[in-house]
């Protein structure tokens, strides 16, 4: 994308791959060890201590156990894919990171060197395809463990994932429409340019990605995959040692990726908020920071210090949202399985399409209008969003989510039902709500039932 | 304490709550995660409070002499619901009865104290003792010596004029 010689691309990129990687091995590492330290916190224990100093070696002690660790191989497990399913499962969360740009532009000697590792111009899209590729990984494993519960995780993965992709790929659009653009740097630099974190102007959209981005890291309250109480440990139960270490490196590695990804979207990125000095966007071969009145480029201040500050607020940012996921997994209980299906298709996917067509006609206003690219167009957009979020937000604490099966909002049985499994199917008896329903429609129901009974009964 | 339930009724249509619900328990978590006061025991470093009627491991109280204050008369052993109590009394020259074989199998034992209890003479006691782990399993069948040399102290018996030990 930039203008770098091809030397000095080629030893950047082999240094950001190294860093980027090793950075997020680590952070793998501690997010494990943060997790356990907070869940303890939260329940008024201390979590592990003992291993250096505040159990800050622990994630190495654990890290040479399951090296060390036998690693089991079932008799009946389809052998390749059972070694495929970590594989599979660990790489996407890694690959995700590439697209994500995590500082300001480096200048050095030999050139301005962007703090991405891979700026593709399908960043989104790229997104999309590679996260749920990691579900992959899941189905496999548990499908080649030749394990009941094995298996019906595995099968839960695919059917959480494929529920809330949609939702989360529809939020994604009102972003992509915002922003004009599928490249994150451009998302950045939009948000950086409209002095209006993403948050703000697509509040729904941002409700929308945080609720899919739980669903696809399998976090709870969407742990369904896992559900430890319900499936074992699911499509891990067969694993020992390092490749059951691999899922879970890439459970946290999905979960710093989401993270970091939200931070991105709707966060701005690196940006440091209130401060426009550190704003940079590579465009037309030269770092600009904006657009002055006239619509001429001001050229981009560039520092070292500023990539280190910048490199911190992203960190702080991507932080905050793994300590979020961290902190909801200890509070929220499991969703049964009919309310997780039901909360992304009757509720999720509805709402994104609704949210899209919102927003999407007040930026066509907007533009139609001619207001400037720039607070006061976020401010307006931040209006139309708070008032959709708050309808959403009214509408769906009332009754969407529990409630479910027992609930006396849904007990209304479907209206044909065969003869013995309703309680209105039982000859002579009128169910207590259909009085008010008018005797009409229990007298049809009456004949239903006795017509199916008699066609049930040779 | 008579036993009652509660029946809790089901949230009325359009009344329950999941987000205004799920909030309030996020700022009951998040109360907690920033109290200092948590309930885990630094275990080596901090020992717990044993209670005084803790019954743990035996102890044989001993004479200013240094002999034991046993006089075998076989009532632990016939007492003794686990069995783990082996005593083979003898008699001295002025006719005094004392314990020979005194062995109590810590692994039978179910540390019931009726042993202490049952003691005319108050020689054998279940003791105040937690940390009693050993190599081998045969370190824990304690003999005569053994139960003589324990340090920790004895088990409080329960008084059933002072219910709660004050």
């Amino acid at each position: 994308m930039t203008d770098l010689a091809p030397g000095v691309f080629l030893i950047s990129s082999t240094l950001k791959v190294t860093a980027v990687f090793t950075v997020l091995m680590i952070a793998v590492a501690y997010t494990t060890f943060a997790e356990r330290r907070v869940s303890a916190w939260i329940q008024d224990r201390m979590g592990p201590n003992r291993v250096g100093p505040f159990g800050l070696l622990q994630p190495i002690a654990d890290g040479i156990k399951n090296i060390l660790k036998d690693e089991t191989l079932p008799g009946t497990a389809s052998k390749a894919f059972f070694v495929l399913g970590p594989m599979l499962s660990v790489m996407p969360a890694l690959v995700l990171f590439a697209v994500i740009p995590f500082a300001a532009p480096l200048p050095t000697p030999w050139g301005t060197i962007p703090m991405i590792v891979a700026d593709v111009p399908i960043g989104i899209l790229y997104i999309l395809a590679l996260s749920s590729l990691g579900v992959y990984g899941l189905v496999l494993g548990g499908w080649a463990s030749n394990n009941k519960y094995a298996f019906l995780g595995g099968l839960r993965a695919s059917a959480q994932m494929v529920s809330y992709e949609v939702a989360l790929g529809l939020s994604l659009v009102a972003v992509l429409m915002l922003a004009g653009n599928v490249t994150l740097t451009e998302v950045v630099f939009q948000q950086q340019r409209l002095q209006f974190w993403f948050l703000f102007p697509l509040s729904l959209a941002f409700i929308l990605f945080v609720i899919s981005a739980f669903a696809v890291t399998n976090r709870l309250p969407f742990d369904m995959p896992e559900a430890k109480s319900e499936l074992v440990t699911s499509y891990h139960t067969e694993y020992s040692a390092m490749k059951f270490s691999m899922f879970f490196i890439a459970e946290y590695a999905h979960l710093i990726t989401q993270s970091a990804l939200m931070a991105t979207l709707f966060l701005g990125g690196w940006d440091i908020p209130f401060w426009r000095g550190d704003d940079a966007f590579y465009r037309n071969g030269a770092w600009i920071r904006g657009f002055d009145a006239g619509g001429v480029p001001i050229a981009a201040d560039l520092a070292w210090w500023k990539t280190l500050l910048t490199l911190g607020m992203f960190a702080l940012k991507t932080g905050f949202f793994v300590l979020v996921f961290i902190w909801v997994r200890w509070t929220l209980p499991r969703f049964r399985y009919d309310q997780v299906i039901q909360l992304g298709w009757k509720i999720m996917l509805p709402t994104a399409l609704a949210y899209v067509m919102a927003i999407g006609g007040a930026i066509l206003v907007l533009d139609t209008v001619g207001v400037p690219f720039g607070p006061l167009y976020g401010l307006l957009l931040t209006a139309v969003s708070l008032v959709a979020t708050g309808i959403f937000v009214f509408w769906l604490d009332r009754d969407r989510i529990i409630g479910g099966a027992s609930h006396p909002a849904r007990r209304r049985l479907p209206k044909r039902m065969p003869a013995g499994l309703g309680p209105q199917a039982k000859a002579g008896e009128v169910e207590p709500g259909a009085a008010e329903r008018g005797e009409a429609e229990g007298e049809e129901k009456r004949l239903l039932a006795g017509s199916s009974a008699g066609r049930l009964t040779p | 304490m008579a036993v009652t339930v509660k029946v809790m009724p089901r949230p009325e249509p359009g009344r329950s709550s999941y987000l205004r619900a799920a909030l309030k328990g996020m700022g009951l978590t998040f109360r907690h995660l920033v109290n200092p006061r948590k309930v885990t025991l630094q275990y080596p470093e901090e020992q717990p409070d044993l209670s005084p009627r803790w019954r743990g491991t035996h102890r044989m109280e001993v004479h200013a002499d240094g002999r034991p204050k046993c006089v075998a008369c076989g009532l632990c052993p016939t007492v003794c619901p686990a069995n783990c109590i082996r005593l083979v009394g003898g008699e001295d020259d002025q006719g005094n009865r004392y314990p020979i074989v005194y062995e109590i199998d810590e692994f039978r034992c179910i540390f019931c104290g009726m042993c202490q209890e049952v003691c005319p003479v108050e020689a054998i006691h279940v003791g105040v003792h937690l940390e009693n782990a050993e190599f081998s399993r045969d370190r824990f069948v304690y003999d005569l010596d053994r139960l003589m040399e324990q340090e920790h102290s004895t088990t409080l018996l329960w008084d059933p004029s002072d219910r709660k030990s004050e």
